[in-house]
């Protein structure tokens, strides 16, 4: 009888080239660029005159930088275009799948993956950003590097690494109707806390998991990072294979029954291990919304800012009067009463067309608050076109908001889309570190949904807040 | 191929603020560079904008050690960040806990990742504190760490064996990967032959 493993194991010992008490070398299925911590791994590269292994497991794309606004885009200034034509630069020399600046096939690079089908079950997936998490959503292992780990896979095709350990976090009961994703990722979080996931791959398991849509494990995946863990997976089943199915880089034909098969066994055998095990009571979760410096820092919409008493140790505490001076908030402060300046829709942890969907249904026949900015910025160009032909970007334009390109944005603040010093946003984000936003923003992360409802009344606030709509004012 | 690092010894800066992620080390403006090097005038340069900054310290001026609190460099993978460290002369980080990437990145510029207990780290913070001549002294070959002043002596500290092994030899990872060819390719002789394929030709 062979030993019961988990989906981890699987991956990892499937990919295993060579182990050393100094580490696992594994290997590399897909390697993913930004333009923005790729360059001097290239240029590394061509210093000691390698070359790249593997050009056909590499693909590229612009989007740290890249301006979201109107049309005749303009880069903001001259280091973030000489960032995006180096990356042209090494694609083209190197022979690189690339999907530059406002081409028709361009996103963000998470957003992008999955998308075009190149995302997929049982692969091991890296890219220099930490968000690469994202991709766990369909079962692979998938995490950030930093740039010389980029030059390493760009020469080598593999990565040395002491073999992480494994997690499972398990959601049990029901959560609120109105719960999202998001919601659920920002509960999870703030019970592991900002570094429970350290050292670990997690492993995301239980109903209200595999109840979610591809959107929404995704969504889920993509903060993994924020409580520490590597990256976070969700074992692959039949609402991966049918999002998978007919997309452009998915296996065709027999080889899609051979590779469902694989899948299949993919998951975790009854009866594995896994190096730490946690169950999260979800019961009743509803919408989250985040009142501090760091994502574990949240508290239910319309709820308040806790008691410094409440927090179980000095460091949670030091860490809560920290940030509460930088957000310029107390203790015993309602969340509904944080006036809103600034609303961004998008990112690649909310940018999905499942997301834009979701708040657009918030938004129809609505109209933003008068005080507040608004932007929705899709998370890839197929996404804007396909929510253009499905006439969602008429109900963000209605209600008030700016219809954007695609590109990061305002989740990182690189292409000149930042919020004000001092004013406070609602972000469908992941980080609302100190400065993330712009020197001095102040960001309260939250869903798609609570985004819409803030912009509609000014103040942090959730759909089931929102006045009915009178049907001779709207629209 | 980098300096062995065998002995690291020095002041340093307390930084008690647990989760210093690295949009805090270094703001994402910085990462608008294409430069391996240059970066010291970006870490923490918001926080540095407080004269009383542990950094602007003049009697610091030489040290190259940073004691944090728990969760040091997490969020961003930038390694941007790591050459900030670098350039500022930092060699060492210590905390009871630093982010999974941003520990793999800080030895690939040479400086030291060392985990220790937080009760440990409370003690280097007090004694590095009160005092700014307080040295500290990392063993890394041992993976040890002393501070006579703050009564910690040979204390064992956490660093994973890969890092450990391309630190104290100083090897290029990648030099030691390219010497495994034979397995690379016998790996992608068996390879799925469903696994997904990028080429310029689908742009």
């Amino acid at each position: 009888m062979t030993i019961p493993r988990t989906l981890i194991d699987k991956i990892w010992e499937s990919r295993l080239i060579d182990s050393k008490p100094e580490g696992d070398l594994i290997y590399i299925d897909l390697h993913l660029f930004n333009e923005v911590t790729s360059p001097q791994a290239f240029e590394g590269l061509k210093l000691k005159d390698r070359k790249v292994r593997r050009p056909d497991l590499c693909m590229a794309t612009a989007d740290h930088d890249v301006p979201t606004g109107k049309h005749g885009l303009q880069v903001i200034d001259e280091i973030a275009d000489k960032q995006l034509r180096f990356q042209q630069m090494y694609c083209k020399e190197f022979g690189i799948e690339h999907y530059p600046m406002s081409s028709s096939g361009n996103g963000i690079i998470h957003v992008l993956g999955p998308e075009k089908g190149l995302t997929q079950p049982g692969m091991t997936i890296v890219c220099g950003d930490s968000h690469t998490a994202t991709h766990g959503a369909f079962g692979a292992i998938a995490f950030g590097i930093g740039t010389s780990q980029v030059e390493h896979v760009l020469a080598t095709q593999t990565l040395r690494l002491s073999r992480p350990k494994t997690m499972s976090v398990t959601l049990v009961g029901t959560p609120h109707p109105d719960a999202t994703a998001k919601d659920l990722a920002l509960a999870v979080i703030r019970t592991l806390g900002t570094d429970g996931g350290t050292g670990h791959l997690i492993e995301f398991r239980g109903d209200a998991v595999r109840n979610l849509s591809m959107e929404g494990r995704m969504t889920l995946c993509n903060m993994a990072i924020e409580a520490g863990a590597r990256s976070g997976l969700v074992a692959p089943d039949e609402t991966t294979f049918a999002y998978l199915k007919g997309k452009e880089r998915a296996p065709k034909g027999p080889l899609w029954d051979l590779a469902v098969d694989y899948w299949h066994s993919l998951a975790t055998d009854p009866g594995a291990q896994f190096d730490k095990e946690i169950e999260i009571d979800i019961t009743e979760v509803g919408p989250m919304v985040t009142w501090g410096v760091n994502p574990a820092q949240s508290v239910p919409v319309g709820s308040k800012i806790p008691a410094l008493e409440s927090f179980a140790t000095k460091s949670e505490r030091e860490a809560a009067v920290a940030a509460l001076s930088y957000m310029g908030l107390e203790p015993g402060v309602s969340v509904s009463d944080i006036p809103i300046h600034t609303v961004f829709i998008g990112s690649c942890t909310n940018g999905r067309l499942e997301d834009l969907q979701a708040a657009a249904k918030v938004l129809e026949g609505r109209k933003i608050s008068s005080s507040v900015r608004s932007l929705v910025v899709p998370g890839s160009a197929s996404i804007k076109r396909e929510a253009e032909r499905l006439g969602i970007d008429k109900v963000f334009s209605e209600a008030g908001f700016e219809w954007r390109s695609p590109g990061c944005s305002m989740c990182v603040g690189m292409n000149g889309d930042i919020v004000p010093p001092g004013k406070h946003s609602t972000s469908t984000s992941n980080r609302n570190f100190e400065g993330r936003q712009g020197a001095g923003a102040r960001t309260h992360l939250v869903s798609p949904e609570t985004a819409a409802a803030t912009a509609i009344l000014g103040r942090i606030a959730s759909p089931s807040d929102l006045p009915p709509i009178n049907k001779k004012e709207g629209k | 191929m980098m300096e062995p690092v065998s002995i690291i010894k020095g002041s340093a800066y307390p930084l008690p603020r647990s989760n210093i992620d690295t949009d805090q080390i270094l703001p994402a403006k910085w990462m608008k560079r294409v430069e391996r090097t240059g970066y010291e005038n970006g870490l923490f340069e918001i926080w540095r904008q407080d004269p009383s900054f542990i950094t602007n310290d003049p009697e610091r001026s030489q040290a190259s050690i940073i004691v944090a609190g728990e969760n040091f460099g997490c969020g961003s993978s930038r390694q941007h960040a790591v050459w900030a460290l670098r350039d500022f002369g930092i060699r060492a980080i210590i905390s009871s806990s630093i982010a999974d990437i941003h520990r793999g990145n800080l030895p690939q510029e040479g400086i030291v990742p060392i985990e220790l207990a937080q009760d440990v780290v409370e003690l280097l913070l007090a004694a590095t504190g009160v005092n700014p001549r307080v040295e500290i002294e990392i063993n890394v070959t041992d993976r040890t760490v002393t501070c006579a002043e703050a009564g910690v002596f040979a204390m064992p500290f956490r660093i994973d064996n890969v890092s450990h092994f391309n630190l104290i030899h100083g090897y290029d990872p990648i030099d030691v990967t390219l010497t495994f060819e034979k397995s690379i390719e016998t790996h992608e002789s068996s390879r799925d032959p469903w696994l997904p394929q990028c080429s310029p030709e689908f742009v």
